[in-house]
């Protein structure tokens, strides 16, 4: 297993780990927004995985190659974390580090002091809570205040009267007309095609639309896809966009028929 | 029967803005400040200081099953203590669950040194104080107050009126100074040293 490929989703990032320690190298991603104990969830999460497939359910010891892995996050990992510390406490680190180990020992000396008042405040509080544990009174809801009145400026009645006059007229009525679809019935085309047909035996598709609307087009389309599929005509086009030919079926009985008739 | 009222409100001038403020109270379920008190009884602060000591009179300590109180910034009316044992078989107490050592020490660094966040508390007491914060939220003791204005805008924290409620106190100023306490910053330093020199040697 490579732990730089490891994947991680965490909420800040998601994506393999080599990518996430170039982002962060590269200050382009906050360290301090990245859940370091996701990351190691994330790696734990992967080992007992690998445990689980290679042995086949059950738990297994960890192999030389899983040992040299675990290692390796191991450093990745705690390099992580001092970054991120030294992130997070920049000033106060740098502070301390500055100190002399006199002025450390004072600045340690007047934390626990201060922590020591802390703890005796707390001592206090604890003795003070005994004293009292005999206190019973009534918890609720904040009471309810009066409600601050509202007032609203002189107002004209016309006014209104005006406003509910725009809001009585009934608006325009919107035209819909030019939604409105004409199909010309598909048997007329059929119709045409094959007397077309009768005279000549091909035609090419395109010099019989003429002054056909888009509409009228479609359907003449498909009265030529319906007269495909009865096997009257065949249809053919050379290339995408070429004419589309037109051309009668001799075996159809339907050109028998109407050359006989 | 008697329809005389009791001697000690009937016999004051001021009995009739007592009895008004004795009803406020009743009906409120935490402690009303002075200034809406004179608000709601609609007269001035004197008077209603007057009829406050009026009501305190009635209601105390082994006078009254109820007792006034001065606290948390406020006027309440609370259980008098005679009455504790048989409140304490049908209700619970405020702070039922006893408080743990952190949460006490963090309930002290808030007290006294809030509005303050999550991570002063932390640096003051050196371990995390999530967990804890979270329990003395819950328990209502303290609330946020806003956001630091550091960079991260971490929340502050205050305590809330019922700690001082339920510590008997009526406002923080009650709380005994912090110089007060043991502040021995030599002794400590001596012990420091003592310990370093032990371990250097």
């Amino acid at each position: 297993m490579r732990v730089a490929e490891l994947e991680l989703d965490l909420e800040a990032f998601e994506g393999p780990l080599d990518l996430l320690l170039t982002l962060v190298l590269k200050e382009e991603i906050d360290l301090a927004e990245i859940d370091v104990a996701g990351i190691v969830l994330a790696f734990i999460e992967e080992m007992l995985g690998r445990g689980r497939s290679e042995s086949g359910g059950a738990e297994c010891e960890l192999g030389e190659g899983d040992l040299e892995a675990c290692g390796e996050f191991l450093v990745l990992v705690s390099a992580l974390l001092e970054l991120k510390a030294r992130l997070l406490f920049d000033d106060e680190a740098a502070e301390l580090a500055e100190l002399e180990p006199e002025e450390a020992a004072e600045e340690l000396a007047r934390r626990l002091a201060a922590y020591r008042r802390m703890k005796e405040a707390a001592a206090w509080l604890a003795g003070r809570l005994e004293q009292e544990q005999d206190r019973f009174f009534r918890l609720g809801p904040a009471p309810l205040r009066p409600p601050v009145p509202r007032t609203v400026a002189p107002q004209d009645p016309a006014a209104l009267a005006a406003a509910l006059r725009v809001l009585a007229t009934p608006p325009e009525e919107v035209s819909l007309a030019h939604m409105s679809l004409r199909y010309p019935p598909l048997e007329q085309f059929v119709q045409r095609f094959r007397s077309l047909l009768v005279g000549r035996s091909r035609f090419d598709f395109e010099n019989e639309l003429g002054e056909l609307s888009r509409v009228e087009q479609a359907v003449a389309f498909l009265a030529l896809l319906e007269l495909g599929r009865l096997g009257e005509i065949a249809i053919s086009q050379a290339a995408p966009f070429a004419p589309i030919r037109v051309e009668r079926r001799e075996e159809s009985p339907a050109w028998t028929s109407a050359r006989s008739a | 029967m008697d329809e005389r009222p009791l001697r000690l409100i009937t016999s004051s001038p001021l009995d009739a803005l007592a009895r008004t403020v004795e009803a406020l109270l009743v009906v409120a379920s935490a402690p009303l400040p002075l200034d809406d008190l004179v608000a709601a009884a609609d007269d001035d602060v004197q008077r209603v200081e007057a009829a406050l000591r009026l009501v305190g009179e009635r209601h105390s300590e082994g006078r009254s099953g109820i007792v006034l109180e001065h606290v948390a910034g406020g006027y309440a009316l609370r259980a008098s203590r005679e009455a504790a044992k048989a409140c304490s078989r049908l209700f619970e107490r405020p702070v039922q669950r006893s408080l743990s050592q952190a949460a006490l020490e963090t309930l002290a660094i808030v007290a006294y040194l809030g509005p303050c966040t999550r991570p002063e508390i932390t640096r003051i007491r050196g371990v995390a104080a999530e967990a804890t914060v979270a329990n003395l939220l819950e328990r209502g003791l303290i609330a946020e107050a806003g956001r630091d204005d550091g960079p991260g805008g971490a929340i502050r924290y205050r305590v809330t009126p019922l700690f001082e409620r339920v510590f008997g106190l009526a406002s923080l100023a009650e709380l005994p100074r912090l110089d007060d306490f043991d502040n021995d910053v030599e002794t400590i330093r001596e012990r420091l040293h003592a310990v370093a020199d032990g371990r250097g040697a």
